[in-house]
């Protein structure tokens, strides 16, 4: 009960902006349309929508990390998280109460890619289904991004380094918007070693029903999920302590 | 029982001592104001007794429930209402009743039922379906008053609740606050001697984060030997330097 009327508070908090509705959402489908119609008219082999919906809607998740980030700095930075904690909530009904509400949202954005991408031409399947699904392990990582960030960073950081740097960094090396392979080189190594680029192979697979070849990509995912997680949950606790 | 004991509380920071061996004691339904300069060691008080800081050493017992020992038990008796303003501000005034309802844990029929009365005691029924964050500051803090209340609580703790509000919202306030006196234990931090003459039952005033005197306005008036209470203060705190 106490962690619902938290989280709830904090699903309203996030959906009442309607800059995230509009850059989550909004910008996404932009994007999924824009890079479709250049496809339709210079064919490039990374941008075929079976290819290109994927990479977009792990983009799309870049901005959970944004928006939770985001609420916790700014909570953090009011009063009103002083309040809270002098209530009987314990520091896992702060934590949940951050992490889950953004989970549906993340769902929900992805399977409105790829609803639209269904429009824009690709075939309809239950890897579909699976894909959405998939989207689960991976906005756990992103999510702890943002409980991360949230809570060692300022308002104004989380917005310099969450809103430019995170999600540029995530964008630019998750082989979404250029093949790795022809950059190849130390960015490569780089790319292959972050989890954005997984993220996307790991969709890019189930979509394609390659699911001998979503393992690795999935332990990748995991793996940088579980220790983002012990470390948002540490830096949250340490915070709450300093608080 | 008291209402609160503080026994030795000390808070020291590397080279700070923000609060420096504080006895106090609070006695059941009375008014006691903390009175300071800036730095004074107020506010890290009410941070140790709400349960917000750990003290370095020494302890505080509210209603038989020791800050270091029992803070779920002390949780669930305190009501807070920080120095700033504390409210969600994209949700309404209703909501962010219910919030306070929710993350004490009432059902939905309590939260319901609480809501209406705290808005219907603190006059908020023609904002109900209004933003927080949209709100005036004068009804900002009355609305953060309201949401200490929801739990109920036995002991609220106000922290400088007029800072910065016009003449008018502040007299408001003090109205609401005088409507709550005498029921529950209320422990205020102000910079306006005025509101700690006028609402207080017994007054404290601490400086380096000692506690220098307590006692009613009338007798640190006396103490200082001066009429007016703002006079006092300045005496007893340039008297302690």
């Amino acid at each position: 009960m106490k962690l619902l009327a938290f989280g709830t508070r904090n699903t309203k908090e996030i959906l009442r902006d309607p800059l995230s509705i509009v850059f989550s959402l909004g910008f996404s489908l932009i994007l999924l349309l824009l890079l479709t119609a250049i496809q339709a008219n210079i064919p490039v082999s990374l941008f075929e929508i079976q290819e290109l919906t994927p990479g977009i809607t792990i983009f799309g998740l870049s901005f959970m990390t944004l928006f939770s980030a985001t609420l916790i700095s700014k909570d953090r930075e009011t009063a009103l998280l002083q309040r809270l904690y002098t209530t009987p909530l314990t520091a896992s009904d702060f934590i949940f109460g951050y992490a889950v509400p953004i989970i549906p949202i993340a769902i929900a954005q992805s399977a409105a890619c790829y609803l639209a991408a269904v429009f824009l031409g690709l075939p309809f399947s239950i890897h579909i289904l699976y894909a959405v699904i998939m989207i689960l392990p991976i906005s756990i990582l992103y999510i702890a991004l943002g409980l991360l960030c949230g809570s060692v960073l300022n308002a104004k950081q989380v917005s310099d380094i969450c809103g430019a740097l995170l999600i540029n960094v995530s964008a630019w090396l998750s082989g979404t918007w250029f093949d790795l392979d022809l950059v190849g080189g130390i960015i490569k190594r780089i790319a292959y070693a972050l989890p954005f680029v997984h993220a996307v192979e790991l969709e890019r697979s189930i979509l394609n029903g390659n699911f001998r070849e979503c393992f690795p990509h999935l332990l990748w995912v995991l793996g940088y999920a579980a220790v983002t997680t012990i470390f948002a949950v540490r830096s949250f606790l340490w915070q709450m302590k300093k608080q | 029982m008291k209402a609160i004991q503080t026994e030795h509380l000390t808070k020291q920071y590397k080279d700070l001592t923000a609060v420096d061996d504080l006895n106090l004691t609070v006695e059941q339904g009375e008014l006691f104001s903390l009175l300071g300069v800036n730095g004074a060691g107020k506010t890290t008080t009410i941070k140790m007794l709400s349960c917000l800081l750990a003290p370095s050493s020494g302890n505080a017992v509210l209603n038989g429930y020791s800050i270091i020992t029992d803070t779920v038990a002390v949780k669930r008796t305190i009501g807070v209402s920080p120095q700033e303003t504390a409210v969600a501000p994209n949700l309404t005034v209703k909501e962010n009743l219910e919030l306070m309802c929710g993350v004490h844990g009432f059902s939905k029929e309590k939260q319901k039922e609480k809501a209406a009365e705290l808005a219907h005691q603190f006059q908020l029924n023609s904002i109900l379906k209004k933003k927080a964050g949209k709100l005036s500051g004068g009804w900002q803090r009355r609305l953060s008053i309201a949401m200490a209340l929801i739990s109920e609580p036995k002991i609220l703790f106000l922290d400088e609740p007029t800072l910065g509000l016009d003449v008018l919202a502040r007299s408001d306030l003090w109205d609401v606050i005088r409507s709550l006196k005498g029921k529950i234990t209320i422990i205020l931090t102000t910079h306006y001697m005025e509101e700690a003459e006028v609402l207080s039952d017994h007054i404290g005033i601490m400086k380096d984060g000692k506690l220098l005197i307590v006692g009613t306005a009338d007798e640190l008036k006396e103490k200082a030997g001066t009429n007016k209470f703002e006079d006092a203060f300045v005496a007893l705190v340039k008297g302690a330097e």
